[in-house]
Order: structure tokens, then sequence, then C-alpha cells
């Protein structure tokens, strides 16, 4: 992407040159046999990695999910008895408001990565890569680390974050364990935890724009704070896109943290437990095995309802440059 | 949180699609290994290295100090102590029982074994009871028939726990509170919690604490109630002796305030309270008192007296087993080991470390008076609360209740709900649990 922008016309996006699809069609047909082979044994490692460790346990969790488990595995045919069971229990409602409570917390890491890129992007700024770092160390962190510390920040009794608040005057509680706030409390550390890798990818999105663009909106007379909104913010929704599309995905599935953080026995339990940490809790704690099953498979087809809603409204607002 | 590239754009929504089906289907209904025995030998007397399965880091030396003079003995057998910390030991174990990679011999505990027993995960060990010196008799008896399914053994008693009052001696004194005595009632616990209760420093008379053995489990048989009906059938949580005894400890926290609030409890577990001196009494297992004898300021301050008295003598015993693997390929050296394990001799050397009570008959009194904890805390409350504790509740499915039970409950710890609710929502869930069960 590198073609050039006159003066009189600035901030245009300038047509891409068309991909030659006749060309690549013809050089895909004229793979001789042995280049086939050698294709399929290339990615022999990943694809059967990912049927052996994702695709068959997923077919079978589909079929456990119209089964009913005995302690230690074996299962007998109990067809739409877990479906029913899932459509009455409270718990899986609950269980879905703080998992939509977290994905939408989680979100919120997007304006805060992208606004964290934009600084981190500027031309001659010292230290970028111990910004960058520094930003990016929660991604590289244990979660089982990440909670730790962030329990004992968060504790009643001794906790930072109630020394911190005690400083101005407001009252602090047991973030974790009170079950008015426990799951904005993970939610915080989920934001924290996510910025970072999502502050790479957005800063990879926005080196590849055009040097001209900005030059050019300069000369025009734009502010920086103009050229991010109206160019910066456009070019980079591919990346946002993408991005969005992980963190729902991720989060939904939320887990991890609620098991380190808040555990069993906590008295905020029911009103942080994800859905993931239900399908833990039936299916690895008390051995309900087909129902968690199902549980998997409700969780599934939102996620599939949410991502295929998320690709269809991205044509009014994703701009591919 | 793992997110992978995706290039170009049509691949990319197949892709998503894809990584979402496959990622939140899989998140783990199959199983993670555990450890299996492997064997260079072969055959039923060769050379052998069995796995023995324990989730105490505290036991763990004197378990292989154990193994090591068994090899001794038996020098074609070798035992390799595996320790998983007790907060994934029931979930890793049930998985690598489903997938048949168990340790060859491992702990059991009340709550558990039913499941394991019915299940057929572990060996029906009658016949090789039958063919031995092993003599039931031998053990605690309540011990000895939680560890029989349908008539047979299933596992040979190891240990025994039982929960007696643990306070403070320094902040009793400093209070001006005389230590607890026999006669105490559960309202001479109340007057001297208030007493001990100091806000201003942070310090609390007691931890009313919500996990059941060092809580309901104790007061409710005390005030004449039970925690699930003999036949295992009913759950006994809304009878109104046992809505008594969660009461007791509910209303610590909201009627007297002599207990840091559950949600302190939850961020800073009470033994930890309790080592730092801020909490005065905790009911605490005879377990504890290795750990309290670890830590400095218990070790100098700590100490031991009866449970206060409430309706009737009562109290709460859990007790571990050793069981053997129903997948284990050396039943033969696996049982040998089993047998070592349950000699008087086994028992004598836990004993004498005195970090449990040895299930073998007269070992608890050598426990009390002869350990090295016995010198620095009474330990005789613990070896009476023996005789008079009811065994660990449990069923076939224990764990589809026990922790369901404790958040319902935690509602009347709060304070959101009364006693009576609670206890009536969670004997419904405990009751709905039991039904599920298959006899």
């Amino acid at each position: 992407m590198s073609s050039p922008v006159t003066a009189a016309e600035p901030a245009a996006v300038p047509p891409l040159p068309r991909p030659d699809l006749r060309a690549r069609r013809r050089s895909s047909k004229g793979l001789r046999r042995g280049d086939v082979i050698w294709g399929y044994l290339l990615i022999a490692p990943t694809a059967i990695g990912l049927l052996g460790l994702s695709i068959w346990p997923a077919i079978q969790t589909f079929w456990f999910s119209f089964t009913t488990w005995g302690s230690f595995g074996g299962h007998t045919f109990s067809g739409l008895d877990n479906y029913m069971q899932v459509v009455k229990d409270p718990e899986l409602g609950r269980s879905l408001l703080n998992t939509f409570i977290y994905t939408g917390m989680t979100l919120i890491s997007i304006p805060l990565a992208i606004a964290l890129a934009a600084l981190l992007n500027r031309k001659g700024l010292r230290g970028v890569g111990v910004y960058r770092t520094l930003y990016f160390l929660p991604v590289v962190t244990l979660p089982a680390a990440i909670s730790l510390v962030w329990k004992l920040l968060y504790n009643g009794d001794f906790g930072p974050v109630n020394a911190l608040l005690g400083l101005v005057g407001i009252p602090g509680t047991s973030w974790l364990s009170n079950s008015h706030t426990a799951i904005y409390a993970i939610g915080i550390v989920s934001i924290w935890s996510s910025v970072g890798y999502n502050m790479v990818l957005f800063l990879a999105g926005m080196q590849s724009i055009p040097a001209e663009y900005y030059e050019a909106a300069s000369i025009d007379g734009a502010s920086k704070f103009r050229q991010f909104l109206r160019i910066t913010v456009p070019l980079i929704t591919p990346t946002t896109f993408f991005v969005a599309v992980i963190t729902v995905i991720n989060s939904l599935q939320a887990f991890d943290l609620v098991y380190l953080m808040v555990g069993p026995t906590s008295p905020a339990l029911q009103s942080a437990e994800t859905v993931v940490y239900l399908f833990y809790e039936k299916g690895i704690i008390q051995s309900q095995g087909g129902y968690a099953a199902a549980i998997a498979f409700v969780l599934l087809v939102l996620i599939l309802i949410i991502t295929l809603f998320q690709f269809r409204v991205q044509k009014r607002w994703v701009h591919y440059a | 949180m793992n997110l992978q590239p995706l290039t170009s754009r049509r691949g990319r929504k197949a892709a998503v699609l894809a990584l979402a089906a496959a990622t939140s289907l899989s998140i783990g209904l199959s199983g993670c290994s555990g450890g299996s025995s492997s064997s260079s030998g072969g055959g039923g007397g060769g050379k052998a290295t069995i796995t023995y399965g324990v989730w105490d880091v505290t036991q763990a030396p004197v378990m292989k100090q154990l193994a090591a003079e068994f090899h001794k003995q038996n020098p074609n057998i070798t035992v390799q102590v595996q320790v998983t910390p007790w907060d994934s030991y029931w979930t890793k174990l049930k998985t690598s029982a489903t997938g048949g990679s168990a340790p060859d011999t491992f702990w059991m505990n009340d709550a558990n074994f039913e499941q394991y027993a019915s299940g057929g995960a572990i060996k029906d060990l009658q016949p090789m009871v039958a063919k031995s010196d092993i003599k039931m008799s031998n053990y605690v008896q309540a011990q000895a028939k939680a560890y029989t399914y349908k008539g047979d053994v299933y596992g040979i008693p190891k240990d025994v726990d039982s929960i007696a009052l643990w306070y403070n001696k320094k902040l009793f004194k400093e209070a001006g509170v005389k230590p607890p005595t026999s006669s105490w009632t559960g309202d001479d616990l109340i007057a001297a919690a208030q007493k001990l209760t100091n806000t201003a420093k942070g310090v609390y008379g007691i931890a009313a604490q919500n996990t059941g053995q060092q809580s309901f489990y104790v007061t409710i048989p005390q005030e004449g109630g039970y925690v699930i009906s003999p036949d295992q059938t009913k759950s006994g949580l809304d009878s109104p002796q046992a809505i008594k005894g969660i009461q007791y400890w509910t209303d610590m926290i909201n009627k007297y305030h002599v207990s840091p609030t559950l949600q302190a409890q939850t961020d800073t577990a009470p033994d930890n309270m309790f080592e730092s001196g801020k909490i005065a009494m905790i009911y605490e297992g005879s377990w504890a008192a290795a750990e309290f004898a670890g830590v400095p300021y218990t070790k100098a301050n700590a100490d031991v007296a009866d449970l206060p008295l409430l309706a009737q003598p009562g109290g709460v015993s859990n007790g571990l087993a050793n069981v053997m693997s129903a997948k284990t390929q050396h039943p033969d050296q696996a049982w040998k080991w089993l047998e070592f394990l349950g000699s008087k001799h086994a028992a004598d050397v836990q004993a004498k470390t005195g970090i449990v009570i040895p299930a073998y008959n007269g070992t608890a009194q050598e426990w009390a008076t002869e350990s090295p904890v016995s010198k620095l805390y009474n330990l005789q409350p613990f070896a009476d609360e023996l005789k008079v504790a009811t065994a660990y509740p449990s069923s076939q499915n224990t764990s589809a209740w026990a922790d369901a039970i404790v958040t319902e409950l935690n509602k009347a710890y709060t304070g959101d709900e009364t006693a009576a609710q609670a206890a009536k929502n969670a004997a419904a869930i405990m009751n709905k649990a039991l039904a599920a069960e298959k006899h």
C-alpha cells in the first residue's frame, strides 16, 4: 500500500490494485502431485492436533449432552433431559448475566488499547520499548500469578486498593467476596490483563497506515486529534473488528479468574460465577457430565449467534482499505 | 486467553466460526493424566513400582519415610508418593480414575468413599482382608464401618480427626478472661467472645466459619439434629435443631458481632487470622496442631479446650483410609503396601510424629500424650471428642450437595437471609441431589 496521494485530495482513500484472480487460480491448479502431498504433510501436525484435541472432543461433547453420566465415565442416553433441565435452571440465567457483565467490561479494554497504542505510536517518543514491555507484561504472566496478586490488592483488611481509597476518604470493602462488587472487580483484572495484547495489535494496525495521509491532513490544517479520529480510527477498524470478535469469544468463556479469585465457598460465588464456571461445577465437582455438556453446547450456540451478528454488522463500520 | 492471528478476510470468517466452535466445546471434558504405575519385571511377584496418591504436604515426609521402610522389607517393590494439593486432589483423582490412570493406591475420605466404591473405581479388598492378618476390629469402629460398602471392605482406615476449641492464651490474659473450661456452654463462649472482641485493634472473639466441618457439622449434632438422615436419603438441615445449630454461628456475626464477617474470612483464611492473633478462638481440627505448632506465634500462645456444651455431647469426625485403584496393574504388591500401612507399626510411626490421629485402636491416646505437639498443647479434648463424634455427613455423591449447601447457608452468614430461610433452601437442594442418587 504505497499509492501516491496528491495534495489536492487529502484524506481520500486510494483504490487498491485489484488482485489478478485468474493468475492465482492458474498457479494453484498447476501444482504437482508431490507438492500437494508435501502441503498436506506440512499442515498435518496442526490438522491432527486440531482434529484430535478440539474437533473430536467437540463432537463427543455434543453427544454427551444427550446422556446422563455415572460417576466414573459410564453414560446412558437420556434424550433431551439435560436441555429441559438447562431451561429451568436459575443458575444458568444468573451465570449468563455475570458472563455478559464480564464480557461488557472486558470490551472496555478496546478503546483503552486504541488510546494507548496511539500514544505509543507518536514519533520521537522516548522509551517506547519500555512502555510497550510494561503494558504487554500482563499478557505473558500466568493467570494464577495475576489472580494471587490481585487477591492481595483487593483484600478487605489490608489490601492496597482499600488503603488508597482510604486516603481520599472512600470506605472500601472486601471487593472479591462482596457479592455486589465481585464480578466488577474481576472485570477490572480482565481489562488490565487484555489491554496489552490488544494494544500491540492496534500498534501494528496503526503502523501500516501510510504516512502520506497524515502529511496531507497536516497540510490541510487538521489537528492531531482530528487526524486520529478521521484517519487512524477508520483505518484500524479491521483490527478493531478482529479484536472485538476474539475478545467476545474469549470473555464468554471466562473461567480462570473466577476459579482462582472467588472459589467454591465464597459468599460472592453466585454473583460472580460465569457459564464456564457453572460447567466446571456441574461437570467436574458434581459429576453431572451430561448436564455440563449441555451447558457447553448452549454456550457454543450463543457464541456462534453473537459472532455471526458481529459479522453481519461489520459491513456498516469496518473499512477494508 | 489464546489468540491466533487470522489472515484473509474470507478465511477469517470461517476460521473465527471454527475457533468459536472448537474452543467453546473443548473446554475440558477430556481427562488429564494422573500417575500410573510402571513395572520393570512384570508378573505377580516381580519388581514393581507402586504409586501412592496423597494430598497433605505436612504428612508427605512421614509417608515417604514409611515407603522407604517398606521398600527395605520388600526390595522388589518401590513406592512412589505423589502429593496433589487438597484443592485439586479430588478433581484430578476423578479424571484420572475415569481415564484409568489413577495412582495404584491413594487416600480416600468419608465424603467421597461411596462414590468411588459404588462407581467401581476402587477395589473390593474383602477377599484380600479375609486371607491376611488385617482385622477390621483393630480400627476405630465408626471408620471401619464407614469404609465398608455392601458388606465388603474397600478401604483400610488410616487416620481420624475431631474438632475442639482452639484459643489464644495471650489474648485471653490481656482481656482478663478466664480460659475456657470443660463446663463451658454456648452462652459462656459468646460472653467471653464479647469481652475479647476489640474492633479498634481488629481483634475478634471467634471466627464463625462456613466450612461445615469446623462449624455447623459440629453444632447440628450437638443441638440434637443431623445433617443427613442415617439412611442417607433425607437432609436434616431444615429441622428446628439443625437451624439452631446453624444460627449459633450466624448470630456470632450478625447479632453479637464477635466474629469477622464472612467476606473478611473469605479474603483472609480464619486459620491465618488465628495465627496472627486477630481472633481469640476457633473451632479447628486435630490436624491443625502440626500447622499451629509450625507458626512461632501460635506455638507460643495457642492451646486447646473442650467444645462448649450445647444440648447434648456430639461433634463430627472425618477419617481417611488407604484404598486401591480398581485398575491397578499390581494388585498383589499394592495390597502388601496397604497391609503395611494398616499395621500397628505404621500407626505408631504416625502417632509419634503428631501430625494425625491414627485410626488404629489405642493410638489416639499415644498421640494425645506422647507426640511432640502434645508437649505444646493439651490434646486430650480431641481424643475425648472422638468418643462422642458422629461420622462425617456423606452419601453416594456427597459433592453434589456439599458445596451447594454452603452456598445457600452463606446467605445466612452474610445476613441476607435468616438461618431458617437459608436452611430450608439448602435442605431442598440437598434433598434434590439425594433423590438423584441411584442405590
